[in-house]
């Protein structure tokens, strides 16, 4: 379904990868692992389509991204480094706002039973700037899960977040994979994955 | 993408941005007494001179109008771009181009409409007669969208830029350079009887242009930006 063909990523004067092929199929999940500063977080950005390689071409379902252009993002969720909230609003604002910003509105209940699912029951209408970073990050997960996207890029999702809610996560990850999905993510730590065809790319500095 | 769908992604982003200034109230009202404390120096600074009151009075109140919208530009796109909403934005199904829309809508109707719905009590302090505050109102109503959108160009291309406030200014106030001079020539072509309609006209035909090119140069900047 998503695939890389040669792609090389220059930042500054620096290569940071060249000649990087791959492909993730329906209900598999690959997980990109490098040092810091070796590209882990330009490659998921080209994979969306925020950065342009400099060379090479991503695919999904066969056809170049840049071609696709809205089709392809209505397939897709990203989860950056920045979690994306509202510090002034709730956080099933923040929810329902995002999710009708990104074009696929969600009633007012789903809004919650995701924040629920996400560890953060009783909290829904709380101004997010007095959640913790963990909590943060919740939210932004919630708005993933409704997304209901074939696609996941997640960089460096467990950032703050506490065992259980990593073992949460790698439960959904699996669940989104198990339905057919596909994830494509980064992490420093280990996610305990049950997910069989995991797939390990190693990116060099 | 259905119509539908455009108008429900440009209607979310408006909600957001009003919801938003909801919670920040000193945003929105910082530009409010921008503009009512500059116009009310000039009275004072001046004096009771009532027809030079009158005359320098449309200039007064456009060029204050102008330095307001200005002041407001920063926050347009700069807390989406630092917590990575505008990154969420980029990467929606919506096009980029009408959420940007949206954004610049809510910036008018928070920024451009009041300050047009006060110009004609502050048009009072310069004794401008009855006609000539309607006349005022006309151009400030068609010209401070038309200020929004070229703003919103500024706002992008200096995103990320260290210093941008001061950068913003120097793109953006050349750029509203024809905006001021027909909105507050409209005001003394009317009071020397050569009718406002011509002025009013051309401002009509800068804020068509701008609404068509703006969103889309626009949206450039802001993807420039993002990588």
């Amino acid at each position: 379904m998503l695939e890389a063909d040669n792609l090389e990523c220059v930042r500054g004067d620096r290569s940071l990868f060249r000649d990087l092929s791959f492909r993730v199929d329906g209900g598999q999940c690959l997980l990109v692992s490098g040092l810091n500063g070796s590209g882990k977080t330009s490659l998921l950005r080209i994979l969306c389509g925020l950065l342009a390689p400099m060379h090479g071409t991503v695919r999904w379902r066969g056809q170049p991204i840049r071609a696709l252009g809205d089709a392809y993002r209505s397939e897709l969720s990203y989860l950056g480094h920045l979690s994306a909230v509202k510090e002034e609003l709730s956080a099933a604002e923040n929810v329902e706002v995002a999710s009708a910003l990104a074009g696929r509105s969600v009633p007012a209940q789903a809004a919650r039973s995701a924040l629920a699912e996400a560890g953060l029951r009783r909290r829904e209408d709380l101004p997010v700037r007095v959640l913790s970073q963990g909590q943060k990050r919740r939210v932004a997960l919630a708005r993933l899960l409704l997304g209901g996207s074939t696609l996941w890029l997640l960089d460096e999702p467990v950032t703050a977040l506490d065992a259980d809610a990593v073992k949460w996560l790698a439960g959904e990850i699996d669940r989104h994979v198990a339905r057919g999905g596909v994830a494509v993510l980064t992490s420093h730590q280990d996610l305990p994955l049950a997910t069989a065809p995991l797939q390990t790319l190693r990116l060099r500095a | 993408m259905s119509e539908a769908s455009l108008w429900n992604g440009f209607s979310a982003a408006v909600r957001r941005d009003l919801l938003l200034a909801m919670r920040r109230k000193s945003d929105v009202l910082t530009t409010l007494f921008f503009f009512v404390i500059v116009t009310s120096l000039f009275p004072l600074g001046i004096g009771p001179e009532t027809d030079m009151l009158r005359r320098i009075a449309p200039g007064v109140l456009w060029v204050s109008a102008l330095l307001a919208t200005m002041l407001s530009l920063n926050r347009l796109f700069a807390a989406d771009y630092v917590d990575g909403t505008l990154e969420q934005m980029a990467l929606s199904a919506v096009p980029l181009g009408v959420l940007v829309a949206g954004k610049v809508a809510a910036h008018w109707l928070l920024a451009g409409l009041p300050l047009t719905l006060l110009a004609p009590v502050l048009g009072l302090q310069f004794d401008m007669a009855p006609r000539s505050l309607a006349v005022m109102v006309a151009s400030l109503a068609i010209g401070t969208p038309v200020l929004s959108l070229i703003g919103a160009i500024g706002a992008a291309l200096t995103l990320g830029v260290r210093g941008g406030g001061v950068l913003v200014s120097l793109l953006v106030l050349p750029l509203y350079v024809p905006a001021l001079i027909f909105g507050a020539g409209a005001v003394e072509a009317d009071v020397s009887g050569l009718g406002s309609g011509a002025h009013l006209s051309l401002l009509a035909a800068m804020l068509a242009v701008a609404g068509f090119f703006a969103p889309w140069a626009t949206t450039a900047a802001l993807r420039i930006a993002l990588e």
